[in-house]
């Protein structure tokens, strides 16, 4: 069953494929309401805003993955290897001098890319289980060797020494986070709209063929592994564009930006806000790391009981995330108002 | 959804708000620890040290009433420590910044304590740097160099002359395994070996035996706590070291209580370097130990008398301030600040901000049925060696 | 060559712990294709029984053993008729997010009754020290290790060759619709695969806590490994993860006694390796 974004229904019946292209889309209301609510921490909760900011940054990582896994069947368990490359880069750009916001992404997410382009040769040959260790065993590797090379990455005590210029020449990253959330928002916004570019065209078409039956696709023409080479780097560049935001906004990185635990979290929030739909990886980020600083808050021992808690209602009552029972809910009202005279 | 967090953030700041009213009669400190995940248990201690001194003196200080705002980082994380500092002043309104159990975590948030111009005391992270890093810090515990350096000194002027050098890789081990071979090397010894194994290594028996084939006078080990000292132990009793002929050198977490008791008699006669262990022999530790027993049903160690320390330190610094917390004013006060804690006689130093105490060497024997570390040698006003040292 | 010899002693009994860790996940993810990501709670779980038994009521090792094979049948049965069973034909991504949950939930647990910090445990004294073979120490509890190890793989090898139930699990494993339609009641059977690597599972986290020790964060910790293990020796197959176990445990010991430097990264690239060379594992099916 193919999944929809989180936009108006395209007609039962096509009338062509252009034409199906265009009415997928098309913005829906809900978007525009969910991008202008972004906006609300700077002014409701601003003391929310360094909370916020690492939203955004994970919520874009959550988007790089889910161009991957929720569009295309990728499974990986290693996708934080892509977000370290991108924040050791920019954290190394900013101590050896060069410490611009702008150029830095550039030169992050260009180090990321070439990773995950040289990866993407063997991610593409696997699948199932055997893609998933794979993905876990090259990102494992480059921790180690990121431990190993102290001399450049600092190891366990981390990068020391990142300093980031001001934002565009004038806007200094203040204590609250002002500016780190709109940089991150402003990142997370550009990427987004590149993200769904991609989705609603032929190509995106092809990776979703590619997702729901991999073995089908070269019979109608489409060149599986040139796609999954083509958006695997895609989404490397993303991530690691997101870790070197992390890096600049913080003026740290340190090797758990590599780690397990970052693919692994990043992978249950994906799942929590569900995958294929774009809107996902934000609203699971947002859900989970909001819900984990709460249960913190008030009970800094055993949060993880309640975040597992979590996770278990939200895979019993919500089978496909929280978009997905957001769809099915309106779904359900929409087929009620029609049904009414 | 987005609208409803917010809501919920909206109506949580709400809440808080009505608490911040207060806040010009209390001091917060804001703890950045780690309540949660592998490190869960140091992070208790440190907290169990900072309440029972609260505890023993009160929570008022100068007029003001002292709060705890406890924020848990979950283990090593850079990015989250420096938002919860951040959080920690702007949204809860934090005079000081405690605890700090982890070096990475504890660089990162000194950026915040630097920029905002808080006092901040580091009740266990062991880095030299740490200090150096924002000019309010100040330190309660002990650092990697002070502790390994005197060992290695000792280890040299006590009859060992070669020594078979074995940390684990990272930071901390790299930093103690440095040190040890400084100060064992400068007082006329040779390392005649030396290797790093992974962090999470569960088995140590290859690393053991090889120390073996090169029959060094002594092993030195430094491993991080855990469930390692224990594994090490098995390892020596498996590969038939006599700690007799072949002496066993390490810090603290090797011969922690938890370690010893894993390790069984096999621990016996290793020798550790520490600044406090519950068994040293002085009336204020015998009661503290008394009192932490009481409270939380088990015995301090190295971490909880960081934590006790840590707020021995702010309570003196805000009485000689007579209440005002700013960051200036405390961390002017708490330079030079010494006094007598249950492990001995600490003090602030005035130029570095580090701590400065007494080193001890002790060796595991029987007592009574228990295996406890038996002091044997000391060396008072030990300085962190690392400050202003090139490395 | 003879501290070789002792590396690769030690290397064989690292590698059985691993298989009796990993048998039970390997035959349920190959016989119902369910990602049981809790697998290692299981074995947690065995490691508190055991540690619980003797400090606290004072049961000599070798008797807590078989507490800890059951409490880890135990907790499989009813967590597989409370929630696994629900989610046998679901999609695995949530399959995933179930079994983390329950991960999550039972390390707070764990942290909740036992603490945080590692339980001690002592082992009685004939299962100290080491022999000495012809100048190579062989440490007595991994010989103790290596030999319940054998015995159970025997067991379980000659119960899937020589048994009716061994029959059907086979068939299950190989093709499950087929297995259906001759009449195998494979929710039954798998129930029951499930408490034995449940069990298994439990029985090895008992006998891991000397080698590896034991806190909340277990669970997490060797669920990389226990999948290591799985991955590379092939879904479903008990004689796969033997073989993988084996393979990891000495390459792991190997690795670090001759290249130290290399570290755990030697086990990953053991593992990569034998993936991208048998991306369906050692002996695996699918």
């Amino acid at each position: 069953m193919t999944s929809d974004t989180l936009v108006a229904a395209a007609p039962a019946v096509p009338a062509a494929p252009h034409e199906f292209l265009h009415a997928q889309a098309r913005w829906h209301w809900a978007e525009i309401a969910f991008w202008l609510a972004t906006l609300l921490p700077f002014v409701l909760t601003p003391d929310y805003l360094a909370l916020a900011s690492q939203v955004a940054i994970t919520a874009l990582f959550a988007l790089s993955l889910d161009l991957i896994l929720g569009f295309s069947g990728i499974v990986s368990l290693g996708h934080a290897a892509y977000f370290g490359v991108g924040a050791y880069t920019a954290g190394l750009i900013s101590v050896w001098g060069w410490g611009e916001s702008l150029t830095g992404l550039v030169a992050a997410g260009l180090a990321a890319g070439i990773v995950g382009y040289i990866t993407s040769f063997v991610i593409a040959r696997f699948r199932h289980l055997a893609l998933i260790m794979i993905t876990l065993g090259f990102c494992l590797l480059l921790q180690e060797a990121a431990n190993d090379a102290n001399w450049l990455t600092g190891g366990f005590n981390g990068l020391q020494g990142v300093h980031t210029w001001k934002l565009l020449g004038t806007f200094e990253f203040d204590l609250y986070g002002y500016t780190a959330y709109a940089y991150a928002l402003a990142a997370l916004f550009l990427i987004f709209l590149l993200a769904r570019r991609i989705i609603h065209s032929p190509f995106g078409l092809a990776l979703r063929g590619i997702r729901e039956n991999g073995a089908r696709m070269p019979a109608i023409g489409a060149p599986t592994h040139s796609h999954i080479r083509t958006i695997y780097t895609i989404a490397a560049i993303i991530a690691g564009i997101a870790g070197a935001i992390l890096t600049q906004t913080t003026e740290t990185v340190s090797l758990e930006a590599l780690g397990f635990q970052r693919s692994a979290d990043v992978l249950v929030m994906l799942i929590v806000g569900g995958t294929g739909r774009l809107y996902g990886g934000l609203i699971g980020a947002a859900v989970y790391m909001v819900a984990r600083d709460q249960f913190s808050g008030l009970n800094p021992q055993f949060w993880y009981f309640w975040i597992g808690l979590l996770l278990i209602a939200i895979v019993m009552f919500l089978p496909n995330g929280i978009l997905g029972g957001l769809t099915s809910i309106a779904a359900y009202i929409k087929a009620k108002w029609a049904k009414a005279p | 959804m987005q609208k409803l967090l917010c809501g919920i953030a909206g109506f949580a700041l709400a809440l808080l708000g009505a608490g911040a009213a207060n806040a010009q009669s209390s001091v917060k400190i804001g703890m950045i620890n780690e309540y949660s995940g592998q490190f869960a248990d140091t992070g208790a201690q440190i907290d169990h040290g900072v309440t029972l001194w609260m505890k023993q003196h009160g929570d008022t200080v100068a007029g003001k009433k002292i709060e705890l705002v406890r924020k848990d980082t979950g283990g090593i994380a850079p990015d989250t420590a420096k938002r919860l500092a951040q959080e920690a002043i702007v949204r809860d309104h934090a005079d000081i910044l405690g605890a700090f159990s982890l070096t990475p975590n504890a660089l990162a948030a000194a950026d915040v304590s630097a920029q905002a111009k808080k006092f901040m005391v580091v009740m266990n992270a062991a880095t030299s740097i740490i200090t150096e890093k924002s000019p309010y810090i100040a330190r309660t515990s002990s650092t990697t160099p002070q502790l390994n350096y005197t060992l290695g000194q000792w280890a040299a002027k006590n009859g060992i002359k070669t020594v078979y050098t074995m940390v684990s890789d990272y930071g901390p081990g790299i930093d103690a395994e440095v040190w040890f071979q400084k100060g064992f090397k400068d007082n006329g010894g040779q390392v005649v070996g030396s290797v790093r194994f992974p962090v999470a290594n569960p088995d140590f028996s290859s690393f053991i035996q090889a120390a073996k084939d090169k029959n060094p006078d002594a092993i030195y080990i430094w491993i991080p706590g855990g469930a390692q000292p224990a594994a090490v132990g098995k390892a020596l009793a498996e590969r038939g070291i006599d700690t007799k002929k072949t002496k066993i050198l390490g810090q603290d977490a090797l011969a922690s209580e938890t370690a010893l008791k894993s390790m069984g008699d096999i621990a016996l006669g290793i020798i550790s370097v520490s600044d406090y262990d519950y068994n040293h022999q002085s009336p204020m530790n015998q009661a503290f130990v008394k009192a932490y027993n009481d409270e939380f049903h088990r015995n301090p160690d190295f971490f909880s008398i960081g934590g006790y320390d840590g707020a021995h330190l702010i309570y003196a610094a805000l009485e000689k301030t007579g209440g005002k917390a700013d960051g200036d004013s405390l961390i002017a006060a708490a330079k030079g600040m010494s006094w007598e804690s249950p492990r001995g006689p600490i003090m602030i130093d005035p130029q570095t901000r580090d701590i400065v105490q007494t080193v001890y060497i002790r060796r595991v024997e029987k007592v009574g049925n228990e295996l406890r570390n038996v002091e044997f040698a000391s060396f008072p006003n030990v300085k962190d060696p690392a400050h202003g040292a090139k490395k | 060559m003879l501290p070789a010899l002792g590396v690769l002693f030690d290397g064989v009994a690292y590698g059985m712990l691993l298989f009796l860790m990993s048998v039970g996940l390997s035959v349920t993810l190959g016989m119902m294709n369910f990602v049981n990501l809790a697998h290692c709670s299981f074995a947690m779980l065995g490691g508190y029984v055991t540690v619980t038994l003797m400090n606290a009521a004072g049961w000599p090792f070798l008797a807590t053993l078989p507490a800890a094979f059951v409490a880890g049948a135990a907790a499989s049965v009813l967590l597989e008729h409370i929630f696994f069973s629900r989610f046998y034909n679901s999609n695995e991504l949530n399959q995933c997010l179930l079994t983390i949950g329950i991960v999550f939930v039972s390390i707070a647990g764990a942290a909740y009754i036992y603490g945080t910090d590692q339980q001690p445990m002592q082992l009685p004294a004939y299962l100290q020290g080491s022999f000495n073979v012809g100048g190579v120490d062989l440490a007595i509890y991994r010989l103790f290790l290596i030999v319940v190890a054998a015995l159970i793989t025997a067991v379980l090898m000659a119960t899937l060759e020589s048994t009716r139930f061994g029959a059907q699990v086979r068939a299950a494993v190989n093709n499950q619709r087929m297995a259906r339609g001759l009449g195998i009641d494979v929710d039954r059977l798998f129930a029951f695969t499930f408490a034995l690597g449940g069990g298994l599972a439990g029985l090895g986290g008992g006998l891991a806590i000397p080698m590896l020790g034991l806190d909340p964060s277990f669970a997490l910790t060797y669920l990389i490994y226990v999948l290591i293990v799985v991955a590379v020796g092939g879904l479903g197959s008990i004689a796969g993860s033997f073989v993988a176990a084996m393979l990891l445990g000495v390459a792991d010991m190997a690795g670090k006694y001759y290249v130290p430097a290399l570290g755990s990264v030697l086990i990953y690239l053991v593992m990569l390796v034998m993936i991208m060379w048998r991306p369906t594992g050692l002996f695996g099916r699918r």
